[in-house]
């Protein structure tokens, strides 16, 4: 769901290097960072390791030991097909890590080739800026309804769905960092020294929003993977064959009372992921805004 | 000021047509023939072109369009596929209990979040900020169905102190009425919470940092007079603004919040039409959602004038 944090302001660092040296000390200040980078990467060595560290192969139906509490056998009981719920969260990672991560990286590309455009060529921004004014008054997770309700169930097109329901965001912000950068003395000098538009905005321009767009990242792909979750919940996500978070939880809906172990894992595990992810993002901010780092 | 209002209105005026554009295109990419599903499957081609002619479906997207916009400005928002009843109709019979969760986890959450803002900002860097600021950080990272998963799990399985799912209607007891919202209001509420709980605070701070704090103070006002008289007033802006904005996590969460407590509200109708595949039904809905965060927003922008004199258009 739509739990990005508000953009916040973000002063553009003057250049890279020393954006970088800020990151190491916010990380040094931030042992929370730290912690929630160690728990991102931990769920990455398991969605990556989980053909190993699945017991069984998490398809695998076994009517007889339908709905089994959480035992020594099964880590996280079996659901009620018999299938053993700790492999499917392990796989379940899988979904929701691809699903955050892509749905972070194409936005950010497609945010910040229509961010760029609009906040050089004046007549085409009061289209566009309106077109994405429009796409964020409707409610994030309505917008993916919507979208995945046209389509099949599947995890590109889930991805497709919440990607252009967080494009307007990254838009957004690509678009106001520009138009305060395409002010600055540094860009008037190189207009005026003759170079030319592409080469601004490689040299001069790009470097200056990679750091705030890598904190808008964090939290896009923090909050995609809510998102993902529940689309998959309602029944208009990732394709019920597929294990996931959100599929895991969406068959314990009916059962939860008697097996509440069918939702509890897996939300800890999403919980405990968009909190990494969400710790992570704050240290950044704070590392790229030492206005905000006293405050936030 | 009167210029800023209508340029205010006229600005909602082109987002909305956007949103009804966006919307009314979701409909027309429907994949298959609406004229298929809605003749059922012992039509002949013969009803189905019939079907077709009457509803002009094979007129240009710009005539449709058209077609669809006047239909909306009648009140009209389509027939569903599956029970063949009004959109309209549909939505008014569950208006009741998304309202009365909307509005209780609106109320509650405010009044929960600002005073905790404050509260933090006033003792910024001590363990109660920055429990609250954990809190925070906690709030935007459980999705509200774990959460309401949790709360019942815990408060109605368990402890068996409030009713596991359901709805009753106000009219029926307010009581009863409020006992099957109390934790459905805490699990959308969290992240509202949250939201609200940060910007107070970070709002705050910055207000505090300014010297006509320094000088009410300096003549000896009460420290709860300096926070609330001084500060929220001029903290209130972005505060209102970030409100505003996080209607739009009540709602997406109010559609998740009802099918996990089992609410008949207009969230439930947009599941069971996922499921059913009733096209018009998840369009009317996004439209009216939208049309219902667009307005509140428009709402607080026009109040800013109200709460800061200082606002001249």
């Amino acid at each position: 769901m739509a739990t990005t944090l508000p953009a916040a302001p973000i002063v553009a660092g003057k250049s890279v290097s020393p954006t970088w040296r800020r990151f190491r000390e916010a990380f040094r200040r931030h042992p929370m960072a730290l912690v929630g980078g160690a728990i991102l990467a931990g769920m990455i060595v398991i969605a990556l390791l989980a053909p190993w560290l699945a017991t069984i192969d998490p398809e695998a139906v076994s009517p007889i030991k339908r709905l089994r509490p959480p035992s020594a056998a099964y880590w996280f009981g079996t659901d009620m097909l018999g299938r053993d719920v700790y492999s499917r969260v392990v796989y379940g990672a899988r979904v929701s890590l691809i699903v955050g991560l892509a749905v972070a990286l194409v936005s950010t590309l497609l945010g910040v080739a229509i961010g760029l455009v609009t906040g050089y060529i004046r007549w085409l921004d009061a289209i566009v800026m309106r077109v994405m004014d429009g796409l964020m008054s409707i409610p994030s997770v309505l917008l993916a309804i919507a979208l995945m309700a046209l389509t099949k169930a599947s995890v590109g097109n889930v991805i497709a769905a919440i990607t252009l329901a967080e494009v307007p965001r990254v838009v957004r912000l690509v678009r106001s960092l520009v138009l305060t950068l395409r002010e600055q003395t540094y860009v008037e000098a190189a207009i005026a020294a003759g170079t030319t538009l592409p080469r601004i905005l490689a040299r001069h321009i790009l470097p200056n929003i990679v750091a705030p767009l890598l904190v808008q990242g964090t939290y896009v792909c923090g909050s995609a993977m809510i998102t993902e979750a529940i689309l998959s919940f309602i029944g208009a996500g990732t394709p019920p064959n597929i294990p996931s978070w959100g599929n895991i939880m969406a068959e314990g809906r009916s059962l939860f009372q008697i097996a509440g172990y069918l939702i509890v894992f897996p939300g800890i595990c999403l919980s405990l992921t968009v909190l990494a992810v969400n710790l992570l993002g704050d240290g950044m901010r704070d590392a790229l805004d030492p206005r905000l780092a006293r405050r936030m | 000021m009167i210029a800023y209002v209508i340029r205010r209105l006229l600005s909602t005026v082109v987002v909305m047509a956007v949103v009804a554009f966006v919307v009314f295109s979701l409909l027309y990419l429907t994949p298959g023939d609406p004229a298929a599903v809605i003749a059922g499957d012992i039509a002949t081609d013969e009803d189905i072109h019939r079907i077709h002619e009457r509803l002009g479906l094979d007129d240009p997207f710009v005539v449709q369009f058209g077609r669809w916009v006047a239909a909306l400005a009648h009140g009209d928002l389509g027939t569903s596929i599956f029970t063949n009843l009004p959109v309209t109709q549909l939505i008014g019979q569950r208006i009741e209990p998304t309202v009365s969760l909307t509005l209780c986890t609106l109320v509650v959450s405010i009044v929960v979040a600002l005073p905790l803002g404050v509260l933090a900002a006033a003792k910024a860097g001590t363990w109660l900020d920055r429990a609250v600021m954990a809190f925070s950080v906690l709030g935007f990272s459980v999705p509200v169905f774990v959460l309401a998963y949790i709360l019942i799990l815990t408060f109605s399985v368990q402890l068996d102190w409030l009713p596991v799912q359901g709805y009753r209607n106000f009219r029926d007891g307010a009581w009863e009425w409020l006992r099957h919202l109390i934790l459905p209001s805490i699990a959308l509420g969290t992240v509202y919470v949250a939201l609200i709980t940060r910007i107070t605070r970070a709002s705050m701070l910055e207000v505090l940092a300014q010297d006509y704090v320094r000088t009410a103070q300096a003549k000896g006002l009460a420290p709860g007079e300096v926070l609330i008289g001084h500060a929220l007033k001029n903290a209130a802006i972005p505060v209102m603004t970030i409100i505003g904005i996080g209607v739009a996590l009540l709602i997406s969460g109010a559609i998740v919040t009802e099918t996990v407590f089992a609410l008949p509200g207009i969230g439930r109708l947009t599941v069971d039409a996922i499921l059913r595949r009733d096209y018009p039904i998840i369009q009317g809905v996004t439209l009216i959602f939208s049309a219902v965060y667009v307005l509140v927003n428009l709402a607080v922008d026009l109040s800013y004038a109200l709460f800061d004199p200082r606002i001249r258009y």
